[in-house]
């Protein structure tokens, strides 16, 4: 058996059935590991090693007495955008430093009615807003990896964002798997960066209640693990209709195991030639030309598509996104829970405790949501962005009538230095660029790790699916995982 | 036209910042008024998009609103309700006095 | 109230629009589980929902829908099969989320109209453009503490019905007799109970003033939350007259809100002095569009209740009722099913007398609604029989009728144990006119030549001598015999 961290979820439930070791003796060392790495990445927010210890215990008394739930004695970390009841919450900002819910989020309280062993809290960029996790108001995440350059060996990287945190640990084998929530390629874009799983379900597969919101109509929570195999189990696990979100929808869940190492003969994938970029790094086409052919030589048909309104996506995610984070981001006012700045009246009030409480790329996109809603202004960005969405949603429906699935790379580059693309925002809103499109349709996602690039760097590949046809997407990410055998860790591993 | 309505002057930004109830010291208005320039500047690409007659996209899954019952069956949790508030009073949040 | 102001420099006419925002009767609150019932202990009717805490989401309450629906019918007017919530977006202690769930471009209903009763039976058509559901904010108390407010958030997130007029008012008087129908239609259809004192119903007026003859419209002020329908007579008048002044004396009306104070009998301005509100409406993309069943709708309109108008209407047609006596039973419908228990079988015109006269009065004096008279319809058609067989007279009837409220005792047990029944034996009475004419004899010379007045004076004289039963049409015909 491999040692504890290194196992996937699959290997530890068998380990754990065939009682090669326990919850507790499973705990232990992901709870150290994190521990120690915490002050070299500070993926965390908060360990909660007491209460993982307590949840391991108790796990190993539920398979004692034979009620093992799918994923009992599994330590994992959640991202902190998850409200976790009696654990303190923060959304990576000081707006919410000393917020505890009263409530679990219906993900989480899945995951815990399954068995889960939390370790704690990730990191996140604030809000959610972000690819680099850097906007985190408890500070950046560094990535586990570093480059082959041994020049640079000492250079931060970014584990990508905005749930880096969670890809951080998953990569670095301190968390067995981890949530994560992707509004614009916030599961898919770390995964590929930190060479791991991440998959993106539906929109409405998954139920929002509890997630501290971003952008209401493209967040998706979803799991980041180190096999495929894990991710289907994670989904099958936390998928289902809530009545409590109005835009839950009620269609059955599957075994999304069973898509494991099942057969793409007769797939059809397309890929889409919109994709490919200009300035692209070479590295990456040519990944994806490989992880094409691999899916052909495993039985699978590839074909050109075209999605005519790619380019548009960026500009369309960044009125919606941003306009509809403005107003989600209105409740946090100082009066209810978290920070509140006294001021000398009530707006004053308003003004100085939303002032300190946001950081600074938070501030830039209440501002741009805000702008795009206004008097004046709402025919013009809403509302357009809006009608230009359904173009971009409809590229994909036609697309789907010739194909069963659209490869694509997730990521433009591999992780970049904590530090650089931060004068532009532009230039950090580029990195969403191959995820973006699917969060507007809707669509599930999710990128696989395929390969290093020339700097010793992950580099993932993204497969995009019809609505709620995730059992297509894990099968082909699976046959892709197989050929793929990406068996790279980072230089720091727990 | 996007392009035609560019340019946010740190007015502007003042203005918005007060909508949103931001206060943004003035040296960072200006800067967020370049910032922000380029953002809707690069936005305006969708200027080329023909979207005559096309509906916006109220939801990707094109389903309509679901009800629920007329059932008492939440409410009654003063505590929960109360338990994070950065001021209160008895049973209330207090916030700084407001004139009306 | 004729809704003129007569200037310095000639006459104004007044143009009023009425917004009603109508809590919605619902156990439940529109997009929480949350319990709506009044006066509850501060923040113990609240969800989490309703707080807006972090992550939380609606989900909208079926029954809200169907009262929007069933309201929109009662007021004949177009009910939207597709409709959308949106988000108004604003800052202010009373509302957690920083934005009310409403609806903006497009309302669950569209155009209808209300039928105005006005003074003598006159009625007036006017339009309502439309209605759309929204969420109540919670209460902000600005007395409690000489530097804080105190937020209760009970209210938060009760469904609401906005209900708009089209500006077709020109008077106080119309005001007034818009909102007592509009009052009178909720509490029929049972979508909500109308009380303006507790907040259930309140008026935010619009009006502006236009020279008489004018078809443009003046710019207009809205005073706010006014809540009972006497002060909203009252701030027209006011705010008639002043801007009136104003624009006599050159200057221009500014576009504002303002509130009435009760107090002072005026309006003025809002302190807290913003410029417009940019609420930035979109859609709540945490809402689905709202689509409803045509077949559903349709199955509401047929089950709605008979409506004030109509009841009115059949009342005049089949009771014979007056105008006035059927608009003054139909305005409650509790009144109205009383009147008609009590005129089953009877004659309609006696039964609205005994309901709208005296039954009225009485209840008016002891404070009480229909729902709790003293005197049951049926005990009241007792009452009514005993008139229609001549049993006993009228002015016999008012002190049975005193005599009821205070024992409970039926009326033919009442007349019997105190003798009262009428007398109606010709003999009887004819004895009872001699003997006043004798004794009046003065009065009777008087009468003779010319003093007709005096007539009434012997039959009360008459009545008096027996006790007030002489059957009134029998007294009258010997009376003239005998003074002829």
């Amino acid at each position: 058996m491999s040692a504890p961290t290194d196992l996937s979820i699959t290997e530890a439930r068998a380990a754990l059935d065939a009682k090669k070791l326990s919850a507790v003796e499973l705990a232990e060392p992901h709870i150290s590991a994190s521990e120690k790495a915490q002050s070299k990445l500070n993926a965390y927010i908060q360990i909660t090693s007491e209460l993982a210890r307590k949840q391991a215990k108790e796990s190993d008394a539920r398979r004692a007495a034979g009620k093992a739930g799918d994923l009992d004695g599994i330590p994992m970390a959640i991202k902190d955008l998850f409200c976790t009841k009696g654990v303190r919450t923060t959304a990576a900002s000081k707006i919410l430093d000393n917020f505890i819910p009263t409530y679990e989020s219906t993900v989480t309280k899945k995951l815990f009615d399954a068995g889960i062993v939390m370790l704690g809290k990730s990191n996140l960029d604030e809000f959610a807003m972000g690819s680099s996790n850097i906007t985190s108001a408890y500070g950046p995440v560094v990535s586990p990896w570093s480059g082959a350059d041994p020049a640079n060996s000492n250079r931060k990287l970014v584990p990508g964002g905005s749930s880096g945190g969670s890809a951080a640990l998953v990569a670095g084998r301190f968390a067995m798997a981890a949530t994560g929530t992707d509004t614009g390629g916030s599961i898919r874009q770390p995964a590929s960066l930190a060479g791991i799983v991440g998959l993106k379900p539906t929109y409405g597969r998954c139920s929002r209640w509890g997630i501290v919101a971003f952008a209401s109509s493209l967040d998706q929570a979803g799991p980041m693990t180190r096999t495929v195999a894990d991710a289907a189990l994670m989904l099958r696990v936390t998928a289902g209709f809530d009545e409590k979100d109005s835009t839950s929808v009620d269609q059955p869940v599957p075994d999304y195991t069973t898509a494991i190492g099942a057969s793409v003969k007769g797939l059809k994938i397309g890929i889409p030639k919109e994709y490919r970029i200009d300035g692209m790094p070479g590295e990456i086409d040519a990944l994806w030309q490989k992880g094409a052919a691999m899916l052909r030589d495993a039985g699978a048909e590839i074909i050109e598509i075209s999605l005519p309104h790619t380019k548009y996506s960026l500009a369309v995610y960044y009125i919606i996104a941003p306009a509809e984070a403005s107003s989600n981001l209105a409740r946090y006012d100082g009066v209810r829970f978290g920070l509140r700045v006294p001021g000398e009246n009530l707006n004053g009030m308003y003004e100085n405790t939303r002032g300190k409480g946001f950081g600074k790329e938070v501030r830039r996109r209440i501002l741009i949501g805000t702008y795009a809603l206004s008097a004046g202004y709402y025919d013009a960005y809403y509302l357009k962005a809006q009608k230009v969405r359904r173009r971009i949603r409809d590229d994909f429906t036609e697309a789907f009538i010739k194909c069963d699935l659209i490869l694509a790379p997730t990521a433009p580059s591999t992780a970049f230095a904590i530090g650089e693309k931060q004068d532009d925002p532009i230039q950090m809103y580029l990195n969403d660029v191959f995820t973006v499109p699917v969060n507007l349709a809707g669509l599930p996602g999710i990128s696989v790790p395929a390969g290093l690039g020339a700097d010793g760097l992950p580099l993932g590949l993204q497969l995009i699916g019809r609505s709620f046809d995730e059992m297509t997407v894990l099968k082909a990410a699976s046959a892709l995982e197989k050929a793929v055998s990406f068996n790279h860790k980072p230089p720091f591993t727990a | 036209m996007i392009a035609c309505l560019m340019s946010i002057d740190q007015k502007t930004v003042a203005k918005i910042a007060h909508l949103a109830r931001l206060k943004i010291p003035e040296a960072e208005q200006n800067q967020l008024a370049g910032e922000l320039g380029k953002i809707l500047d690069w936005i305006a690409q969708l200027d080329e998009v023909d979207v005559a007659g096309i509906a916006p996209l109220a939801n990707v899954n094109d389903a309509f609103l679901r009800g629920r019952e007329d059932v008492v069956n939440d409410g009654g949790k003063l505590e929960d309700i109360l338990a994070n508030a950065p001021s209160k009073t008895a049973d209330f949040f207090t916030v700084p006095k407001v004139i009306e | 109230m004729s809704g003129i102001v007569k200037g310095q420099t000639g006459e104004w006419e007044m143009v009023i629009g009425l917004e009603v925002h109508a809590q919605i009767v619902s156990h439940a609150k529109l997009f929480s589980g949350a319990a709506t019932t009044f006066g509850a202990a501060p923040n113990t009717q609240v969800s989490l929902v309703d707080a807006a805490f972090p992550g939380m989401l609606p989900v909208i309450n079926k029954k809200c829908i169907e009262q929007a629906v069933r309201t929109g019918l009662g007021l004949k007017a177009q009910i939207n099969l597709v409709s959308v919530f949106d988000r108004k977006n604003y800052f202010y202690a009373d509302l957690p989320a920083g934005y009310q769930i409403s609806q903006f471009k497009d309302p669950i209903v569209g155009k209808g109209e209300i039928v105005l009763d006005l003074a003598d039976g006159e009625t007036r058509t006017v339009g309502i453009t439309r209605l759309h559901m929204e969420q109540d904010a919670g209460k902000s108390m600005h007395d409690q503490s000489p530097t804080e407010t105190y937020v209760d958030l009970n209210r938060a997130g009760v469904a609401l019905m906005e209900i708009v007029s089209e500006p077709d008012m020109r008077s106080g008087e119309e005001a007034g007799a818009y909102l007592k129908k509009l009052r009178a239609i909720l509490r029929y259809l049972g979508t909500c109970d109308g009380n303006m004192e507790e907040g259930s119903m309140r008026c935010d007026v619009n009006l502006s003033m236009r020279r008489v003859g004018d078809t443009k419209l003046g710019t207009r002020c809205e005073i706010k939350n006014v809540n009972s329908i006497r002060f909203v007579q009252q701030a027209i008048e006011y705010e008639s007259q002043r801007q009136v002044e104003v624009l006599e004396g050159g200057g221009t009306i500014k576009q504002e809100t303002r509130l009435w104070d009760t107090s002072k009998g005026e309006t003025r301005s809002m302190r807290s002095k913003e410029e417009a509100h940019d609420y930035r409406y979109f859609p709540d993309p945490d809402l689905l569009p709202m689509k409803l069943d045509a077949a559903w709708v349709e199955e509401i309109k047929r089950t709605l209740p008979e409506l004030p108008d109509d009841k009115k209407a059949r009342f005049i047609k089949d009771y014979g009722l007056k105008p006035y006596d059927a608009s003054v039973l139909v305005a409650e419908r509790a009144s109205a099913d009383f009147f008609e228990q009590v005129a089953k079988g009877r004659d309609g015109k006696l039964a609205a007398n005994l309901v709208t006269g005296d039954l009225f009065g009485a209840l008016n004096k002891l404070g009480k609604g229909i729902e709790e008279s003293p005197i049951s319809a049926d005990a009241l058609g007792g009452l009514a029989d005993l008139l229609s067989n001549q049993t006993i007279n009228g002015r016999i009837a008012k002190e049975v009728f005193e005599d009821m409220l205070a024992t409970g005792k039926p009326a033919a047990q009442i007349v019997e144990e105190k003798g009262l029944k009428q007398v109606t034996d010709t003999g009887a009475i004819e004895k009872a006119i001699d003997d006043i004419l004798a004794a009046n004899a003065d009065k009777v010379a008087e009468y003779k030549s010319g003093k007709d007045k005096l007539f009434g004076f012997f039959v009360g004289q008459v009545m008096k001598a027996t006790g007030g039963k002489a059957n009134p049409a029998v007294l009258n015909e010997l009376l003239k015999k005998k003074l002829a």
